[in-house]
This record gives C-alpha cells, sequence and structure tokens, in this order.
C-alpha cells in the first residue's frame, strides 16, 4: 500500500516538474537508445558475416601460404598449378579443389569502365563454393585447359559495364586484354561493407597469362565431410610444406574463420556497448543531481510528511522510486527509440542491424540500475532529514 | 486522575553550535493531561519552539525524561518515534505547511498513508474531518484555491484526521488576520471541548494565550509560571495581569545563554 501511495507521490512529482524530469530522461533516453542501437549494429553485422562465411559453401578448407595471424606480414605465393595437382591427389578428387590467382584491373566495355576484382580460377569453383548464375554458363574445363578469354562477370560489374543491354556474348577489356562474357552471376550483397559482386571470374590460366605468372594465391578444398576436414587440412598442410619447405602453410575451416571474424566482431561489439554505457552512466549522474535539486526544493516537504508520521524510510523509498522512475521511463523511451532506428538502419542503410532481447533486457535493466544505484544518496539523504530543520527550511 | 499524555521532567535540550553548547531547555518539567487547553508562551529565543518539537516526539531531548502516549522517547527508535508521532500528535503549524499541488482531501488523509489506511478509507475519514471544520464544499480544491483561513482548517483537519491524544499548535494564528485568526482559535477550541484532544498552544500573543485553561509561561530556557484557571477569561484582554512572568521562582542569575 505505502508503495502504491510512494509510486503515485513518485509520478506527481515528475509531472509536476514536466521539462525538467523531460531533460533528465533525456540523458538516460539518449544513453540508452545508442546501446541498444550499437548492440543491434554489432550483432547484425556478425549474423551477416557469419550467414556470408556459412554460405560460401560447406565443409571448406581455405589454404594459403603465410599464417592467418593478425599482424604477420602477407608472402609472396610460392604455389602454382602443379602444387594444385598435388593437392588434388591427397584430396583424391580434383573436383573438390578450387584456386584463385587475383588481381585488381580496370574492366571496360565500350566507354565504360569499372575498377573490379579479376580472379583466376578452375572449373571447378561452383562445385566448392556455393555460387550461382544468373545468366549463361561457368568456365569449363576446356576453358582453363586452352586458356580460352572467357569472363564470368560479378552482378555489380555487369550493370556498371553493361547498363542497358545483355552482356552476353560482349567484349570486354581487362588489363588491356579483351574476353567473351560467357555468364553472369546471381549477386551476393555487400559484406562489412565490401561489394562481393565486384569481381570477375576468368580461366586461372588465362589470368596468369595476362599478369605473366606463374602463381596460384590460395587453394580452397571442400573437404567430404566435416569429421576429417581438420585431418585433411594437415595433411594438405604436410604435403604443400614438403614441396616448398621455407614457406609456412595455413589451412582454416569456416569454423576458425567465424571463430576469429566473430572474436573481432564480439570485442568491436562489446567497445561500441562500452561507449554508450559510458553515455548512460552521464545520464545516471543527471539523474543523480536532479534528484538531490528535488530533495533540496521539498525539503519543507519532507519535515511535514515526517511530523505527521513519515518514517525514514518511507522517505527514502520515496525519492528512490521518483529516480527509478525517471531512468526506468527514460529506459522504456530509449529502448523504443533505439529499436526503431536499428530497424530504419537496418531497412534503409547498407549496415545489418539485429535487435536481440538480451540487450533489450540488459539496457532496461541498467537503467533502472542507474536509477537505484544514482538515486540511493539523495535518497538517503532524504530520509535521514531531520525534521525540526527540514520544517524551518525556505 | 487521568492518565498523562505527555509528561516531561527535567528536560534539557542543548545544541552544539561551532563547538560551543548552548541550552535551549534547561531542565523543563510539566505534564499536559488529557483533553486540557495549554497555552504556551514566551518571546522569541525563549525556547518554546525547542520545547514544541519536543513534546511533539519531533526531536528528543538531551537529558531528562520525556514520555509521550506512556512512551519513554528515549527508549525508541526513529522509525518508532515517526509511528508515535503519526498516532499520538497532531501538528498545525503558523505556515500551515501543505502540500502544494496536492488537494485539500488528500493533505488532510496524508497521516493515514503512513499509517496505512487504504486509500478509499483515507479519504472518506479526511472528507468527514474537513466536514467538521466546515470546508465539506472544498474537498478537490488545491491550498492556493483556498484562503489563509481556509488552509489552517485544512491543517488543523490534517491534524485531527489520526485522532490524536494531543493537537501541538504553533502560532496558528500567526499569519492570519484577526478576524480569520480567531475564527481558526474558535474552532481550535471547539474541537478541543467536542473531542477531548489535549490542546496545546504556542503563542507569543498573550490575548490568544489568556484564553487557555493552562498557560506555561518559558522564558530563557526554562517555564517562569504555570498557572491554571478554572473559567478563562472571555477574551484576552480581560486577563492580561496574570500572564505577567514577574512570580517566577527562579533567580535571575540562572538565566543567561539560552537559544
Amino acid at each position: 500500500m505505502r508503495v502504491a501511495e510512494a509510486w503515485r507521490v513518485a509520478s506527481d512529482a515528475l509531472r509536476a516538474n514536466r521539462m525538467r524530469s523531460l531533460l533528465t530522461m533525456l540523458g538516460v533516453i539518449i544513453g540508452v537508445a545508442s546501446v541498444v542501437i550499437l548492440v543491434a549494429i554489432g550483432t547484425g553485422t556478425k549474423q551477416q558475416v557469419e550467414q556470408q562465411v556459412e554460405g560460401l559453401g560447406s565443409n571448406l578448407l581455405l589454404v594459403v601460404p603465410g599464417k592467418i595471424e593478425v599482424g604477420t606480414a602477407p608472402v609472396v605465393s610460392p604455389l602454382d598449378l602443379r602444387d594444385v595437382d598435388a593437392v588434388s591427389r591427397v584430396v583424391g578428387d580434383p573436383a573438390r579443389v578450387a584456386v584463385t590467382v587475383a588481381s585488381g584491373a580496370t574492366a571496360r566495355a565500350g566507354n565504360r569502365s569499372d575498377f573490379t576484382t579479376v580472379q583466376g580460377v578452375l572449373e571447378t569453383t561452383p562445385s566448392v563454393f556455393t555460387r550461382s548464375l544468373a545468366r549463361g554458363r561457368y568456365l569449363t574445363g576446356a576453358d582453363v585447359d586452352t586458356s580460352r578469354r572467357v569472363a564470368v562477370l560479378g552482378a555489380s560489374v555487369a550493370r556498371t559495364l553493361f547498363p542497358d543491354r545483355d552482356p552476353l556474348g560482349q567484349q570486354v577489356t581487362l588489363a588491356g586484354v579483351r574476353f567473351r562474357v560467357i555468364g553472369v552471376f546471381a549477386p551476393l550483397g555487400q559484406s562489412l561493407g565490401v561489394d562481393r559482386d565486384d569481381e570477375v571470374h576468368v580461366p586461372v590460366t588465362a589470368a596468369q597469362r595476362l599478369w605473366g605468372t606463374q602463381r596460384i594465391d590460395g587453394i580452397a578444398v571442400k573437404a567430404p565431410d566435416r569429421e576429417r576436414i581438420d585431418q585433411l587440412g594437415e595433411r594438405i598442410v604436410a604435403e604443400l610444406s614438403r614441396r616448398h619447405p621455407d614457406t609456412e602453410f595455413s589451412a582454416v575451416t569456416q569454423q576458425q574463420i567465424l571463430g576469429v571474424l566473430g572474436d573481432i566482431l564480439g570485442v568491436l561489439t562489446g567497445v561500441l556497448a562500452a561507449i554508450a554505457g559510458i553515455s548512460l552512466l552521464v545520464g545516471g549522474v543527471g539523474v543523480s543531481n536532479i534528484m538531490l535539486v528535488s530533495v533540496r526544493e521539498r525539503t519543507r516537504e519532507i519535515g511535514l510528511r515526517k511530523a505527521v508520521g513519515a518514517r525514514p524510510r518511507d522517505i527514502g523509498v520515496q525519492f528512490l522510486l521518483e529516480a527509478v522512475l525517471l531512468t526506468s521511463i527514460g529506459g522504456l523511451t530509449g529502448m523504443a527509440l533505439g529499436v526503431g532506428t536499428a530497424l530504419l538502419v537496418d531497412a534503409f542503410s547498407p549496415i545489418p542491424a539485429a535487435i536481440t532481447w538480451w540487450s533489450l533486457a540488459l539496457a532496461f535493466g541498467v537503467s533502472a540500475a542507474v536509477g537505484i544505484v544514482f538515486g540511493v544518496v539523495p535518497a538517503q539523504r532524504a530520509g535521514r532529514l531531520d525534521p525540526v530543520v527540514a520544517l524551518r527550511a525556505e | 486522575m487521568t492518565v498523562a499524555a505527555i509528561e516531561a521532567v527535567d528536560v534539557w535540550r542543548t545544541y552544539e553550535l561551532d563547538g560551543v553548547s548552548v541550552s535551549a531547555l534547561r531542565g523543563v518539567s510539566l505534564t499536559i493531561d488529557q483533553g486540557e487547553y495549554v497555552a504556551v508562551i514566551g518571546p522569541s529565543g525563549s525556547g518554546k519552539s525547542t520545547l514544541m518539537h519536543l513534546l511533539g516526539g519531533l526531536d528528543r531531548p538531551s537529558g531528562g525524561r520525556l514520555v509521550i502516549g506512556g512512551r519513554d522517547v528515549a527508549s525508541l527508535t526513529a522509525p518508532e518515534l515517526a509511528t508515535l508521532r503519526n498516532q499520538t500528535i497532531g501538528f498545525v503549524f503558523q505556515a500551515f505547511h501543505l502540500l502544494a499541488r496536492t488537494s485539500a482531501v488528500d493533505n488532510v488523509a496524508l497521516p493515514l498513508v503512513y499509517r496505512g489506511v487504504g486509500a478509499r478509507q483515507r479519504r472518506e475519514r479526511a472528507a468527514a474531518m474537513l466536514g467538521r471544520v466546515g470546508l465539506g464544499h472544498r474537498l478537490h480544491h488545491r491550498p492556493n484555491q483556498l484562503s489563509g483561513g481556509e488552509q489552517q482548517r485544512v491543517a488543523i483537519a490534517r491534524a485531527l484526521v489520526t485522532e490524536p491524544a494531543v493537537l501541538l499548535a504553533d502560532e496558528p494564528t500567526g499569519n492570519l488576520d484577526s478576524v480569520t485568526g480567531e475564527a481558526v482559535l474558535e474552532l481550535l477550541e471547539r474541537l478541543n471541548a467536542e473531542s477531548g484532544v489535549a490542546l496545546v498552544m504556542v503563542t507569543h500573543d498573550q490575548e490568544v494565550a489568556a484564553r487557555a485553561r493552562r498557560r506555561i509561561a518559558v522564558r530563557d530556557g526554562l517555564i517562569r509560571s504555570d498557572s491554571r484557571h478554572d473559567r478563562p477569561g472571555p477574551d484576552g484582554a480581560a486577563v492580561p495581569a496574570t500572564l505577567d512572568p514577574a512570580p517566577s521562582a527562579e533567580p535571575r542569575s540562572a538565566l543567561g545563554g539560552a537559544g
């Protein structure tokens, strides 16, 4: 009963100072909203990256020279197509092995041009990675064997070079050499702000000739099953190390990539949430400040309440509830604002955002806790006021 | 003989001000019986406000024994003392002390909140009490919509809604013009006669004090006189002589730096 009364008194007090209550809440609203938005963006990005890594294909094993660690220098690949044959023998099925040799190059068609990534690949790419074509066909073994100058365009390259006509059968010039378009990929979208449709696939042999190299940058293997994927990776690395004793090789699975990316994005999300948390803290200080003002302003009221029988606790609870009400309303408003903004960001910008129930619970819990933590000192001060002194206050 | 509502025995109240002890009360003994009508009179600084705070349980004595409603104040915790105030004492202040944004009826109901009375019953009792002070038609007015006299009557209703043993009125007419003040005094006296609540009125106005059956004169932290009058004067002007603090038993040298 007394708590119900205290709620009423607290909400009356907030209503009596609408502007002040609103401004105080604003600090909490901004804090909670930024926590919700930034956690949503962090979560959304993580989910998107996970989906994309998983969407590459299943049971993938990526083999590259050098170490996959932050801070290690990239290594010039010593691999060539003979190493690919060796890997195929280890795997036991050449159709499960894909390669890439990639470089940036300007693609031209007529008077249009687009700086894009040209990837030299084998005809096995679609059986290793999940890529689907919108039009035409993919490269064949014959295309690779004969270094045929044919190209499959990424969706955005096709859109840029051939905005108003069918690219199939048209000529594109890659690094000054003419290729014929035989297919166009279905769009993939963006990943961490990178356009994944901005690439052109050509036969690896043609690409090597284009750049005057025998090099292969990396090998991708589709393992027959998940259980033996690590073992297969070790055998491939052992074989490559035997062939190139001076170079280190790494084999990573999708799970490992996801783990690394997840860690990075988790830290990023945490840092963003912490920054947003600081603004919530500042909002809490504002609440504390305004509660102290409120206690001072209502000293006579406190004195009167004590005179008619309010115990120190009754007064303390009343002011604590006022602070909690302030931050809870601010918290709920901030949540609504944060969810709304996150949904808008997700819908109308390339940045993904995903609302998770735990981030909402956390934001609301923290805002209520801020009310308690920052309300407790003013509330105690009010509860301990000497009624005689309080009644005399101006 | 009735049981005493308040009993003070050799009560002292000493304040520490910048390391210097100042005694506002220096050994006061008195008893307030049920249903009494007592005026406490004295100039400002005499200690009468301090005495009033002690009698109302708002403050604790530094020495001596103070028993309110049969309970020794020294043995009570702060929450227990608050509960004792709620059950035993009603306060009326010079400055009314009404909650500004709260209606008359809710102002009157406030002490019942701290007694744990349900909302509906609070309102009913508050409305009935406002009726008794002649404000049955002003239940939902806010203090700023009421005249000074009406505000003080709301405060009186608030003091009496808990049916206390003692009504402590600190200069209840101090902020009112003489006509309104007279009406408030008559109301207090009527309620004292009707309900049997002891009325202890602190005042520096001798005319007001002359109406009481018992007058306690306080000066320099001591009771200088405590006189009973079987029949109060018809109004203050008729009996000023009895209030003169001259017949004091205390030697002057005992008085001094009272706060």
